[in-house]
């Protein structure tokens, strides 16, 4: 299991694998960058390490695909981005200060 | 510092559909093409257009593209250009059929033709019965659009510069368009694109309002770049509101819901629509709707701890209506708010959509500027495209499905016109250390160290400052004492500071050039609104409450120095045709 991490603090000193990613989470859609955004905050950290392999891999789908899965219009096949998705979700709705 | 130096036939800023269209015109004449984008191609904002594209293809009913061009006219409320908008209405036809041939999945009819769908302010013979001439494909158009557009780049060969952000255009001391200084967003390195034409296809700029429906991509870049190179924005003004977005969040909630029966309350749960339009009342046109909602909100009567929205009640529709006739809404509702819209209402306030104003362009989307002899004058090897320019083809108000088709013709328009211009000046132009330095130095000036503000809060300041005294609330004072704190707070960005001055993927510094344009734009659009006494599309004024076409029925022109206002005639000429003489604008 890996260590929590917070987020925006390391954004913010300059680690660049993390700036990279809030860069991959810069979308066509406003919903998409919102919803991201959020869960890189505050939900990110705190998965282990494949797990946050699989929201890299989840970045890397189109941004309609993404839209589908998150606003519950379709369901992603692979089990392990059915549950990112729900946790992603799951971010969106935690009062902003309950993140890690 | 040396920077390294590339060189390009044609050079195009931006990867949505209007920049992906002109290089694909351009990289299959066999032309050197650089595309710049700040994000992966696929995910410019082009992707988040739905509705589809307007052409007079007769599929479904009659149609004309005589009658697209009436409505293009009246929608804009006679601001629009209108032999911009004949070559545009006729130009859907084959730009369309072009599309098809390229691949986009156009969805069909029984009879194997494309899809049409009606949308407002579409009419047949010129005001007549509704007309249906909206091409979709389902309801992911623009990802059909700019996926199949990418696609076809890749294959001929154009290249691309994914993740580079346009710091400003290079100008030679002529004023001709020789290229840009960008940054490679991974390793921070400027680059020098040469090329012998540029084209500006950067988008519109929503992320300048707190609340709006655009994606954090849409900060006005290549309308600040202009700007900064001594272009003038035109009708910066004008820009185009949703009565009901998502408070705080600025996703839409479309008109639909209010056409179920949904209607608006404050505090005390009071329709206040009634008090505002006893008979249309929650159907009201836009601008009323919205501006009632935030006169409730200015006079104590929002919702929530900050009294900051109203609510938007549905539940009394019922779970089977709110469910089936309004799934996106309630999708909406659920991963945002996690509520469901059949049992409680949706927080809501005015979301700020699109951009009518931007660079100003004639036709084959080059840049004009006012010339010092004659009315205006080409700026040589500039051209704009799509949100981030101004035709003008949209005018004051622009209709649904002509965003798309705005994108699509002009990118096409600019890609055949630098075809043409680069035959005529085939040699690159010497570029001199002295024409890099302004682009250079402002890249050098977020070096800066020391302590200071960061760009996180003044951004936050900018975007409240716009909706509080530049959006659907308009009058003299609001937007005079907005001039003021805007001005204060550009003097604000000076002292912001970076944390960070790593080179490696420095987000902070992309965003931190990002408020700069934001900024300029900002000033661009509330100067725009101040001075324009009257009321004509999307710009309402309560203290001017009509429309003047003695006065006003011209063009704005803001120029970033000194904050000047100039003015410019419509061009009522059709190409071919006799103009649309204005009327009053009644549905």
């Amino acid at each position: 299991m890996s260590r929590p991490i917070d987020t925006a603090a390391r954004a913010d000193s300059g680690d660049a694998e993390l700036s990279r990613l809030r860069w991959q989470c810069r979308r066509g859609m406003l919903e998409l960058d919102l919803l991201l955004n959020r869960f890189l905050d505050a939900g990110f950290g705190q998965l282990d390490a494949p797990a946050r392999a699989d929201f890299v891999r989840l970045l890397g789908y189109q941004d309609q695909i993404i839209h589908d899965w998150l606003m519950g219009r379709a369901v992603p096949a692979d089990a392990a981005l059915r549950r990112l998705v729900g946790q992603v979700r799951a971010a969106m709705l935690r009062p902003a200060d309950a993140g890690d | 510092m040396s920077i390294p130096h590339r060189k390009f036939d044609a050079l195009i800023i931006g990867a949505g559909g209007a920049g992906l269209n002109a290089a694909l015109r351009l990289a299959s004449a066999d032309l050197r093409v650089a595309v710049v984008s700040k994000v992966f191609p696929t995910r410019s904002h082009t992707v988040a257009a739905q509705g589809g594209v307007n052409a007079a293809l007769a599929n479904v009913l009659p149609d004309d593209w005589h009658w697209h061009m009436f409505d293009t006219v009246k929608g804009s409320d006679y601001l629009g250009d209108q032999d911009a908008i004949e070559y545009m209405c006729r130009e859907a036809i084959p730009t369309v059929y072009e599309l098809e041939h390229a691949g986009v999945p156009f969805s069909r009819l029984d009879d194997g033709k494309i899809y049409q769908r009606a949308f407002g302010g579409q009419s047949q013979n010129f005001g007549g019965e509704q007309a249906v001439r909206t091409c979709a494909a389902a309801d992911r158009t623009g990802h059909a659009i700019l996926h199949t557009l990418y696609q076809q780049n890749v294959r001929a060969r154009t290249h691309f510069f994914d993740e580079f952000f346009a710091i400003d255009l290079i100008r030679d001391e002529e004023g001709v368009a020789i290229g840009a200084l960008v940054l490679e967003i991974e390793t921070g390195q400027p680059l020098v694109i040469e090329a012998k034409a540029t084209l500006l296809a950067t988008g519109g700029y929503g992320q300048v309002f707190r609340t709006t429906t655009n994606a954090f991509i849409n900060t006005g870049d290549g309308m600040a770049m202009a700007l900064r190179a001594g272009v003038p924005l035109m009708d910066m003004e004008f820009y185009q509101f949703h009565p009901t977005g998502v408070a705080g969040k600025g996703m839409l909630i479309t008109e639909g819901a209010r056409g179920e029966g949904g209607y608006l309350i404050n505090c005390d749960g009071e329709r206040f629509m009634e008090r505002y339009a006893p008979r249309a009342l929650d159907l009201a046109s836009r601008d009323v709707v919205a501006r009632s909602m935030v006169t409730e909100i200015r006079e104590g009567r929002g919702c929530g701890p900050h009294k900051d929205h109203v609510m938007l009640k549905l539940d009394h529709l019922g779970a089977e209506v709110v469910h089936h006739r309004l799934p996106g809404i309630t999708d909406i509702c659920r991963v945002f708010l996690g509520i469901d819209p059949a049992e409680q209402p949706i927080p809501v306030f005015p979301t700020a959509h699109y951009a009518m104003g931007g660079i100003p362009t004639d036709r084959f989307a080059r840049v004009v500027t006012p010339a010092r002899h004659g009315p205006e004058e080409v700026v040589p090897g500039l051209y704009a495209a799509g949100e981030c320019a101004c035709v003008s083809v949209h005018g004051a108000n622009r209709l649904g499905g002509n965003s798309l088709l705005d994108i699509l013709v002009f990118g096409r328009a600019a890609g055949t016109d630098i075809l043409d211009y680069v035959r005529e000046n085939p040699n690159h132009r010497p570029m001199r250390e002295a024409d890099i330095a302004p682009a250079a130095g402002r890249l050098a000036r977020w070096e800066r160290e020391g302590d200071g503000e960061s760009v996180a809060e003044v951004k936050a300041a900018l975007r409240k400052l716009m909706e509080d005294h530049c959006g659907v609330f308009r009058d003299d004072a609001h937007m005079s004492a907005g001039v003021e704190k805007l001005k204060a707070l550009r003097e604000r960005v000076e002292h912001v500071r970076l944390r960070d001055h790593s080179k490696t993927f420095n987000t902070a510094r992309i965003e931190a050039l990002e408020l700069d344009n934001l900024v300029d734009v900002g000033m661009a659009t509330l100067m725009s609104a101040l001075h324009r006494q009257e009321s004509r599309g999307a710009h309402s004024r309560v203290d001017h409450p009509d429309r003047d076409d003695e006065q006003w029925m011209k063009h704005s022109l803001y120029s970033r120095d000194g904050d000047r206002m100039d003015y410019k005639p419509v061009r009522t000429k059709p190409l071919t045709v006799e103009s649309f003489p204005p009327k009053a604008r009644v549905y």
